[in-house]
């Protein structure tokens, strides 16, 4: 279909942007320039027994909720817990890096495992050396896991940049849930039950999924403790639309 | 050392006049003067056995494996150069990997035979370089079910159901035939494994060895492991009792840790 002719809507969707067919041998390197499938906030926080962390089943494509059964929490090892919000694909490319990592240190026979703290470090600086090609993996990281007793909650970014806190959101929970986190976990990491932390996380994955216009409603729970990592089956947030019959001209 | 192959022996890309490439056989040599190294294939799993021969008491009781794992599900063990075993098994991880990324499957046994395979006899086609002084017992658990491949340094593989080299691999086969392999469970295989390697241990030439065992079965969960030590203690304790039961042998107890 030549470009002249397309429909100009049509010219704008993912799958219709143009590209060179063959990245020319010669020429300038292609750089990522955006991301395509794409996964929204991931939201987790201390907690007494470790750490806890929720993200929704939704790979989006563009304004599409294409893939509604995704999984974006990911166990690295024993010890870790993986978060991911961002391109999909730079994800799938990030899980089979660190799935050859771990084989790698399986073969070592040391007896020693990857702990978080490392697991954190490897995957920062490959996302750095990325950002510094200017190649970026496009992605927001929430790292966890409990590394001799110590609980550990790391984020790494696209650029690079790192941190660790109690609480980390990415993307719209960085605007939405992180302030009910602060208000409610900030500085009782360690009295907050296992009850009470699923309560608080229900609640900003819902008034995320309230708000965030690309996000879905059926979630994934994991948390990690000195036990290990464990991923629950996804599950529906209860909602009430009911505030909509008072504003005018919202819904039908 | 014998004169038989004076002039056609200095170089792995000479053949002999009967056909004989001289280098090759040396580095057979090199294996056979080495600790010997087992492999059984049973109906759920692979059992693989070594015996380590210490050259010093201040060697530290598990250190320095010659049994190595590649890519998880896969076990390697050797006789002969523990330094070429080394570079072997690293290519052999390396092939793993990078089958794993092309084809996001585990590398099947045959495979990874048969890449070992050429990788080692590879290094008999060029005089700037030697055979691999290593005969590589490669053993996993694929789609096919339990296998096990021997790679010598010719860069001859073979599959097996059960193999032995070096120092003891005559006594070894002898033992390894009378096994009905087909029929054995990988607990059973372990006890036979440390039997077999005790018996072909001797005392004489070596005072000083360790046992090392390990397998890939269902209940390593597909991986390759060492085996757990409360089989490892058992397999060793029936291995000392058949060698106190035998009269017809010299060989005294075995040592270990």
């Amino acid at each position: 279909q030549g470009l002249d002719d397309m429909d100009p809507i049509e010219f704008r969707l993912p799958h219709t942007i143009q590209r060179p067919a063959v990245a020319p041998s010669h020429g300038p390197k292609a750089h990522t320039t955006r991301p395509i499938v794409t996964g929204t906030s991931v939201v987790a926080f201390k907690y007494k027994d470790g750490i806890i962390m929720a993200a929704d089943c939704l790979a989006s494509y563009g304004s599409l909720a294409r893939y509604r059964n995704e999984k974006r929490l990911m166990a690295v090892g024993e010890t870790t817990l993986l978060g991911v919000s961002g391109d999909m694909s730079d994800f799938q490319h990030m899980q089979h890096t660190l799935e050859s990592l771990l084989t790698q240190e399986y073969d070592m026979d040391d007896g020693q495992t990857l702990g978080t703290k490392s697991v954190y470090k490897c995957i920062s600086n490959i996302m750095y050396n990325r950002r510094t090609k200017g190649d970026p993996l496009w992605n927001s990281y929430v790292i966890a896991g409990v590394d001799n007793g110590q609980k550990m909650l790391g984020y790494v970014d696209l650029y690079g940049t790192t941190y660790q806190s109690t609480s980390i959101a990415t993307g719209y929970g960085g605007h939405l849930a992180q302030p009910i986190l602060r208000r409610l976990v900030e500085g009782r990491e360690d009295e907050v039950t296992e009850e009470e932390a699923v309560q608080i996380l229900d609640e900003c994955m819902r008034v995320l999924f309230y708000r965030d216009a690309r996000s879905l409603s059926k979630i994934r729970r994991a948390k990690v403790t000195a036990q290990g990592v464990e991923i629950s089956e996804p599950y529906t947030l209860e909602t009430n639309w009911d505030f909509a019959e008072s504003i005018t001209g919202y819904g039908s | 050392m014998t004169s038989i192959g004076t002039g056609y022996d200095l170089s792995v890309s000479t053949y002999s006049p009967d056909g004989r490439v001289f280098q090759v056989e040396y580095a057979q040599k090199a294996v056979d003067n080495s600790g010997t190294a087992l492999g059984l294939r049973v109906k759920d799993g692979v059992v693989l056995a070594v015996e380590k021969i210490k050259h010093s008491r201040l060697l530290v009781p598990h250190a320095n494996r010659r049994i190595m794992t590649a890519g998880k599900h896969i076990g390697v063990a050797t006789a002969g150069w523990i330094s070429d075993t080394r570079h072997l098994v690293k290519r052999v991880r390396d092939e793993a990997r990078d089958y794993r990324s092309t084809y996001k499957v585990d590398i099947p046994a045959k495979i990874i035979a048969e890449r070992t395979g050429m990788y080692a006899q590879a290094y008999t086609l060029y005089s700037a370089v030697r055979p691999f002084g290593v005969s590589t017992i490669i053993g996993t658990v694929d789609a096919d079910g339990p296998q096990l491949y021997m790679i010598e340094p010719s860069g001859q593989y073979v599959g097996y159901r059960g193999c032995a080299a070096g120092k003891g691999k005559q006594v070894a086969k002898t033992e390894i035939e009378k096994l009905n392999l087909d029929q054995m469970t990988a607990r059973e295989a372990i006890k036979e494994a440390a039997r077999i390697i005790y018996a072909a241990h001797d005392d004489s030439k070596d005072k000083l060895f360790e046992l090392e065992l390990s397998w890939i079965c269902a209940e390593s969960n597909g991986l390759h492991t060492h085996v757990p030590q409360n089989l490892f203690d058992e397999a060793i304790q029936h291995a000392e009792r058949s060698l106190n039961d035998d009269e017809d042998d010299d060989e005294m107890e075995g040592d270990d840790e």
